[in-house]
């Protein structure tokens, strides 16, 4: 009988505190490598917020708040962009694309995006996916409107609903465009950026409805320009607030970011928001590394657990490894069996962990894809969840030394009889 | 060449008086000898030094006609794997193994013994099932059944079938009678008798219990051949 099978028949033998704190420690592993497999995805998701953009130009303003409001929809732009200094740098070479926005109303909370359709031809983000339909299509009317899935989902909207927006971003805005409702065109799909919290309508139907708006106040009655008359008239916006580029060469995104930022009419900035958006997640990933000590400090506390479970169980098998030795065991083979023990614990363990981790992963990861739009990968272990592993076993096997150590010293002093 | 000859074997444990002092100690090669000792008599560290887990202060002891004071701790292992079965006073056996696989046990220590059983042509298995047949435990379900289920008594013969298998030259029991009543206790000392012929292994028997002495060869008491305690009584 090998010393493996040995300790496999001895575990049997203690059944219920062999399989807990096997299922502790996988319980451990499962978080830790979930831990891990979250951070990543949720790194790779926050900075793929935008993929396909190689600028976002805005008025000249720090970088992370220009990130902030064209990208995430945070805070406040410094100033606006003119439409014809958009129209002259949009018309660069090197420019393939561009996506105006506009911002400035709201509706419940949420921002309104002023943009063009390019929106939904050019935008990407995430492994390079475009804004999908969940119904309805991109805004053709003037007073068309397309919702962000978090939107629709929460405010209960269908396609065909009117809705009116309000003016400036607090929830409990004041004035309302209510001359000038708007109707659901498209409801997009989950797509886990800030684009799922904003409705988006035309440049022109920004424009339209502050046509007759003066100084940033609602017009008197009597100025007020209606739904139906303001079709008739000339809609081309003076302003945008940002707006993002596509070139035709990567290679040319300094030479642009350095033509935006030394353009002398007006006062701009362009930025990477690659970089930009690196540079935020310093900001806001020191969470993960919170998780992650965690994590570990947990798998810590089932291994020292693990190592009181032998230590405890040491004392009550003393006459067993006597017996061995009576029947031809050397003490060596007493501390091999229990450090194969410890062994056994870490690979049942880690085994056990990885297959909790990949059974949640199935489980949870179309309820992610669909409410939160977070694409989690179950993809086969990598280099990271492999070398952790080993470390897990290995730490196991070198706590085990020390009750092996332990019964080597006592199957030494004990001999072979002993009278407990 | 005697089995076991002790001379002149001194052993205290640090600097106090000797626990054991036996000036002379012969068992000859098929001899089946009754230890006499009760309690305190020395017996246990008698066991050590024979199992070769104590090395004697001053002496020699010889085990078939190995000094086992000049083996390493790692050599005497070895040399107690290969030629000596021990049997113990009660809970002797591995509570988590079947019956068979704790007959077997000391063959994946020992491979002489191993070997002995192949040259007999019998695997590990047919050699257990045919040492318990002889000690009378036939019943193929409680061969697979878990130690802790059997009474004192069957325990007591598969530890003897443990201690014989692969024939070691040197059989020690160490009361392993105590826990029977008196009929079990002359028919299992019979059945150990005859494995041992049949083994050809010799039996140094160790107990307090003189009622089992008629039935020896030989008969010694540890307080007339341990000088350390010869004037406690």
């Amino acid at each position: 009988m090998s010393i493996l099978n040995l300790a496999l028949k001895s575990l049997n033998n203690r059944k219920t505190t062999a399989l807990l704190t096997i299922f502790s420690i996988a319980v451990s592993v499962a978080l830790l490598l979930g831990v891990e497999r979250l951070r990543v995805e949720a790194r790779n998701s926050f900075t793929s917020t935008v993929s396909g953009t190689d600028l976002v130009v805005g008025a000249r303003s720090s970088p992370l708040n220009l990130l902030l409001y064209s990208v995430f929809h945070m805070g406040n732009a410094t100033n606006n962009v003119t439409w014809q200094t958009y129209q002259e740098l949009a018309d660069n070479d090197a420019v393939a694309w561009t996506i105006p926005i506009a911002l400035g109303d709201s509706h419940r909370g949420y921002r309104v995006i002023g943009t063009s359709g390019d929106m939904f031809t050019h935008y990407r983000y995430g492994d390079d996916q475009t804004l999908s339909f969940k119904s309805g299509e991109p805004f053709s009317d003037l007073f068309d409107v397309v919702l962000g899935s978090e939107v629709a989902a929460t405010l209960g909207y269908d396609l065909g609903q009117k809705i009116v927006l309000s003016h400036g971003l607090e929830s409990a805005a004041l004035q309302q465009h209510d001359d000038k409702p708007f109707q659901v065109a498209g409801i997009l799909e989950p797509t886990g950026t800030p684009m799922d919290r904003a409705l988006m309508i035309s440049l022109e139907g920004i424009e339209a409805l502050h046509i007759d708006w003066v100084n940033g106040a609602a017009p008197r009655p009597m100025l007020a320009v209606s739904a139906e008359k303001v079709r008739q008239m000339s809609l081309e916006p003076s302003s945008i607030t940002a707006y993002f580029v596509g070139l035709k060469s990567r290679i040319a995104a300094f030479r642009y970011q350095r033509a935006v930022n030394d353009y002398a009419p007006e006062a701009l900035t362009a930025i990477l928001p690659g970089v930009a958006l690196g540079e935020l997640w310093q900001l806001v990933g020191s969470a993960e590394k919170a998780l992650q000590v965690i994590s570990v400090m947990v798998l810590v506390a089932c291994l020292v657990g693990m190592l009181t479970t032998i230590l405890t169980s040491l004392n009550e098998r003393r006459r067993e490894m006597s017996i061995l030795r009576s029947v031809g065991a050397r003490p060596w083979h007493i501390f091999a069996l229990m450090i194969t023990e410890s062994m056994i614990y870490g690979v049942a363990g880690t085994a056990l962990g990885f297959a909790i981790l990949y059974g949640l992963l199935f489980a949870i990861q179309p309820v992610l894809q669909t409410s939160l739009g977070l694409h989690i990968a179950v993809a086969l272990p990598g280099t990271f969840e492999l070398v952790l592993a080993l470390v897990i076993i290995g730490c196991a096997t070198v706590l085990g030394a020390i009750p092996a150590w332990r019964a080597y010293r006592n199957s030494l002093s004990d001999g072979l009889t002993v009278r407990l | 060449m005697p089995v076991i000859d002790l001379s002149n074997v001194i052993f205290g444990w640090g600097s106090a008086k000797p626990v054991l002092d036996i000036p002379e100690l012969v068992v000859r090669r098929g001899e089946k000898v009754f230890i006499r000792g009760p309690s305190g008599s020395g017996k246990t560290t008698l066991l050590g030094l024979l199992g070769g887990v104590l090395t004697p202060s001053a002496g020699h002891v010889r085990v078939l006609g190995t000094e086992l004071n000049s083996l390493t701790a790692v050599q005497r292992d070895h040399f107690r794997a290969r030629h000596v079965g021990f049997i113990f006073q009660m809970f002797n056996l591995i509570p988590y193994l079947s019956v068979l696989d704790n007959v077997t046990l000391p063959l994946s220590f020992a491979s002489d013994r191993l070997l002995a059983v192949q040259h007999s042509g019998r695997s590990p298995q047919e050699e257990a099932r045919r040492l318990l047949g002889h000690l009378g435990l036939t019943d193929p379900t409680l061969l697979e059944r878990p130690v802790t289920g059997l009474s004192i008594g069957q325990q007591q013969r598969v530890a003897s079938a443990r201690a014989l298998i692969g024939s070691p030259e040197l059989v020690i029991a160490d009361e392993p009678t105590s826990a029977l009543d008196f009929d079990t206790r002359s028919a299992f000392i019979q059945l150990l008798f005859s494995e041992c012929e049949a083994a050809g292994s010799t039996l140094l028997f160790v107990s307090h219990d003189r009622s089992l002495e008629s039935l020896f060869d030989r008969c010694l008491s540890l307080q007339d051949i341990n000088r350390a305690v010869g004037e406690v009584h």
